[in-house]
């Protein structure tokens, strides 16, 4: 750790959604430092107005999410002896979402979608202070809780990630996670498969696993919250049994209703 | 022609405006929404990325669900206790009244808490709490608590605005008329008329060097009551957390949650020993235990065994911490050890600490379930500040509300590690009816234009200011100022210098300049925050001078005891005609049966 060198040479995107490039900054480094340290000393010695988001600076807020050599990562828990010494380091906005400036974002699809969610409904019957639940049975709805919406994996979700026009029917991973802790929530009554289904757009993902790889809290998001959705998703509307069953019984599979969202109002 | 009619002011009006999005704020909208005010929440990050998100250790609450003989006076009288007293009472009852009202609230909204073999609400141990008393999840519970907020409030029909800055509270007749800001993102000005505001904008800890704050941590809500005329208390009393980490320098700062202690880990100095049994206040002896065996002890068996002294308040923690790591006892990067390793199995550590395992894992390369911590304290919170109405919530200035960390009183001289995410909800929720209620009977306010050009033309000069001084060095020595000078151990001298130093400084920050345009500009952002960072500061400085005596987060070297007149008295700030004025005023006393309960020995055990 010692050994590591006296200055850090990074190259930061600079530029607005009109157009931008690559600005070089070479700048003293400490030990122990990350990358938002390294940003954090571009801002004082050299670039005032180099915009960056950054909040806890500890890995607990996701705000700080960039592109680091190319890689979705938190700036804040990127730290600069993973990279040979003396190495050029590229840092550069997550490319999922449009350029405010420099390494800002619009990241208000995620907050879109979010708001189309239907909110956690336990049984009214159920007071405050009689809610049981056991430990293993809140642990898997524990992990998606985990979260901290840094954005990484939608930002790395080639579903939106290469294709804008897909934004419209896709919630993306963060939201899957989202839907799949309230699906396994112990105590909610609210029904979000034909939501999951079809506003969502669950179907588009092809579970490359993409997102559990730059997830930053280890969530694993593709085995636990989109496997087991869409497993509940073709038990319930493409089971060959089960559309039998409905045919003579009358039954029908629409479970419309409770599961609409409510419309949007935040300004963001 | 002047500045706003030139730029086209952007203006919204509102019943509620609420500024700030951590607990207290999203607890506060949704009260004003549910009771019918139009209201609107703006904060100056993204939705979900206050500073509640870092909360770890949990919410103390007397559920009763992990110790059957916790209750509300056993809360109330820890806390008060823990403040050294200096508390407002009734803002303390109120708190352990309702605190397990709020917390099972946040559980029907959806929060998914650890649980007990019964299926409740897991509790754990925490700093000067008799019983376990904090429910939590792992040590992530600010996210639990800050998610569930916002996906509740989400769909509640509060206007939310991300990203968006206030710097003035605007006054008609002395009332609250509105407040104005910038947008972050475009540095374009925007006005809300609001019939009442409720402050819930947190702390100050940016204005030190070490400190586990954010960057939004700058004070704006006290600066801005402070000059819409509102009366701010204890101002001297600010929280250095004893635990964070100490290296690499880089993370200094960091916070390790009190949970480490509250699940078993125990402070040593570099000679091995465990030295808290050192540092136990007469205050404090007769509810600590005085040796290890019984300390150990203790975790499991709270009938028959005292507290351990590793899990004194907060204050006393880091008051040993400093004078262990001054005598030459302290760790080769300057802190104390906090081992956990060989006193837990390393399951137990990832389980109940996760976030800790993580965090040193990847930023220090220390395996924490094999390797003590080294640690040291941290500019944590502030008790100080706005003055309000323990059962409104209502500062002195007609219309404007505090809740949270802005607020003062609760809190005393010390603040108990789990009541502060508590105080967020009690208090938030107060806030909100109070403030809706109010809104529903006032007749709105008449903006004044020259207070918003006023404040337009201030925040606009750093562009055209040609002094050239720098806000990123200017905030650099203000940290150093505060940290050197007005740190955990204070003398009069060092404050004097201090209060010098800052007039220097903010003489200075008359030519900050700043460069590139008013689109999303961190520096220009952070010339605007250090105006509020400067007043609470000097506020701070000031009213430690004022305070001959040592009493919870405020240690004078020249006056090391408790003075029981001083104990009996808030520090008052106010500003009158641009200039500060400090007074000492009378603290509310307690009725006499809290007051007994308050000073009662706690039972020995048998």
């Amino acid at each position: 750790m010692s050994d590591e060198p006296r200055e850090a040479t990074m190259s930061v995107w600079r530029g607005t959604k009109s157009g931008g490039r690559f600005e070089t900054y070479t700048v003293p480094s400490d030990e122990g430092m990350v990358v938002l340290d390294v940003i954090h000393r571009i801002q004082a010695l050299r670039a005032p107005d180099l915009a960056v988001r950054w909040n806890c600076k500890a890995g607990k807020c996701g705000s700080c999410s960039a592109e680091i050599n190319g890689h979705a990562a938190l700036m804040c828990m990127t730290r600069m002896n993973t990279f040979a010494p003396g190495e050029e380091i590229t840092v550069s906005p997550m490319k999922t979402f449009p350029i405010i400036k420099d390494l800002v974002t619009d990241v208000s699809f995620n907050y879109a979608k979010a708001r189309e969610i239907p909110s956690f409904t336990p049984d009214p019957s159920v007071k405050p202070g009689e809610f049981r639940m056991q430990q293993v049975d809140v642990n898997r709805s524990q992990e998606f809780r985990k979260c901290i919406e840094c954005f990484l994996c939608q930002n790395t979700c080639h579903v939106i990630r290469d294709h804008e026009e897909n934004k419209k029917a896709f919630s993306g991973p963060r939201f899957f996670v989202r839907l799949a802790a309230l699906e396994m929530h112990p105590l909610d009554t609210n029904d979000r498969l034909e939501l999951i289904r079809q506003k969502a757009g669950l179907g588009f993902c092809n579970i490359t696993k993409c997102c559990t790889e730059v997830c930053p809290e280890d969530i694993h998001i593709t085995d636990n919250a989109i496997i087991p959705l869409k497993e509940r998703i073709v038990t319930e509307f493409y089971d060959p049994l089960a559309w039998v069953k409905r045919r003579i019984m009358g039954e029908t599979p629409t479970r419309v209703g409770k599961g609409e969202p409510e419309p949007p109002s935040a300004k963001v | 022609m002047d500045l706003m009619s030139r730029e086209g002011l952007e203006r919204h009006d509102y019943d509620v405006v609420v500024v700030g999005a951590g607990g207290a704020g999203l607890r506060a909208a949704i009260e004003a929404s549910a009771a019918g005010a139009h209201t609107a929440l703006i904060c100056k990050s993204l939705l979900g990325k206050a500073h509640t998100v870092m909360a770890e250790g949990g919410i103390a609450a007397a559920l009763g669900n992990v110790w059957a003989e916790d209750n509300w006076r056993v809360h109330f009288r820890d806390t008060m206790r823990g403040g050294k007293l200096l508390n407002n009472w009734r803002m303390a009852q109120l708190h352990a009244q309702e605190a397990p009202d709020r917390v099972l609230e946040l559980e029907e909204w959806g929060a998914l808490f650890d649980r007990t073999k019964d299926g409740l609400i897991l509790q754990r141990d925490f700093g000067g709490h008799r019983y376990a008393r904090l429910a939590h999840v792992g040590d992530r519970t600010g996210l639990e608590m800050i998610r569930t907020l916002q996906q509740h409030a989400v769909h509640k029909g509060i206007d939310v605005y991300m990203e968006c800055t206030l710097q003035r509270l605007l006054t008609d007749g002395g009332k609250i008329a509105g407040a104005f800001g910038y947008w972050r993102e475009s540095g374009k000005f925007v006005l809300f008329g609001a019939r009442a505001v409720v402050l819930a904008t947190g702390g100050v800890g940016k204005a030190w060097k070490v400190t586990s704050n954010s960057w939004e941590y700058t004070g704006d809500g006290i600066a801005m009551a402070l000059d819409a005329g509102a009366d701010l208390i204890d101002m001297e009393m600010v929280q250095f957390h004893p635990t964070a980490m100490v290296w690499p320098l880089s993370v200094r700062g960091i916070l390790v949650t009190e949970g480490v202690r509250g699940d078993g880990g125990t402070l040593k100095n570099s000679q091995g020993k465990r030295f808290m049994f050192d540092y136990i206040p007469e205050f404090f002896r007769a509810d600590t235990a005085d040796s290890e065996r019984e300390a150990d002890a203790w975790y499991e068996d709270k009938r028959n065994n005292r507290r351990t002294p590793d899990l004194l308040p907060r204050d006393e923690v880091a008051r040993a911490i400093n004078t262990e790591v001054k005598a030459g006892r302290g760790t080769p990067h300057g802190g104390v050890y906090l081992d956990i390793a060989s006193r837990r199995p390393a399951d137990y550590i990832k389980k109940r600490l996760p976030s800790m395992y993580h965090q040193f894992k990847e930023l220090a390369d220390v395996d924490i379930t094999t390797t003590p911590m080294e640690v040291g304290p941290t500019l944590h919170y502030i008790m100080g500040g706005v003055r309000v109405d323990a059962e409104t919530a209502a500062s002195t200035v007609p219309g404007l509300y505090a809740a949270g960390e802005v607020a003062a009183g609760m809190h005393g001289a010390n603040r108990l590690g789990g009541n502060s995410l508590s105080d967020l909800l009690v208090f938030g929720r107060r806030a909100g009816a109070a403030a809706a209620a109010y809104a529903g009977g006032a007749v709105a306010g008449t903006v004044d234009d020259a207070q918003v050009e006023q404040a337009a033309r201030t925040m606009l000069a750093p562009f055209e200011a040609e002094g050239g001084e720098n806000p990123y060095a200017l905030h650099a020595e203000l940290q150093e100022c505060m940290q050197d000078l007005v740190g955990i151990i204070r003398r009069e001298d060092e404050l004097k210098q201090a209060i010098a130093k800052l007039d220097e400084l903010s003489g200075r920050l008359e030519r900050v300049t700043v460069e590139g345009n008013r689109q999303f500009n961190p520096g220009w952002h952070l010339a605007l925050d250090l105006h509020s960072m400067f007043t609470v500061a000097k506020a701070c400085a000031r009213s430690a001078l004022m305070r001959t005596e040592s009493r919870g987060g405020h240690t004078r070297e020249d006056y090391p005891k408790a003075d029981p007149e001083w104990g009996k008295k808030n520090v008052v700030t106010r500003k009158h005609g641009g200039t500060l004025e400090l007074g000492a005023e009378p603290l509310p006393q307690p009725p006499e049966e809290l007051r007994q309960l308050v000073l009662s020995e706690e039972k020995q055990p048998a």
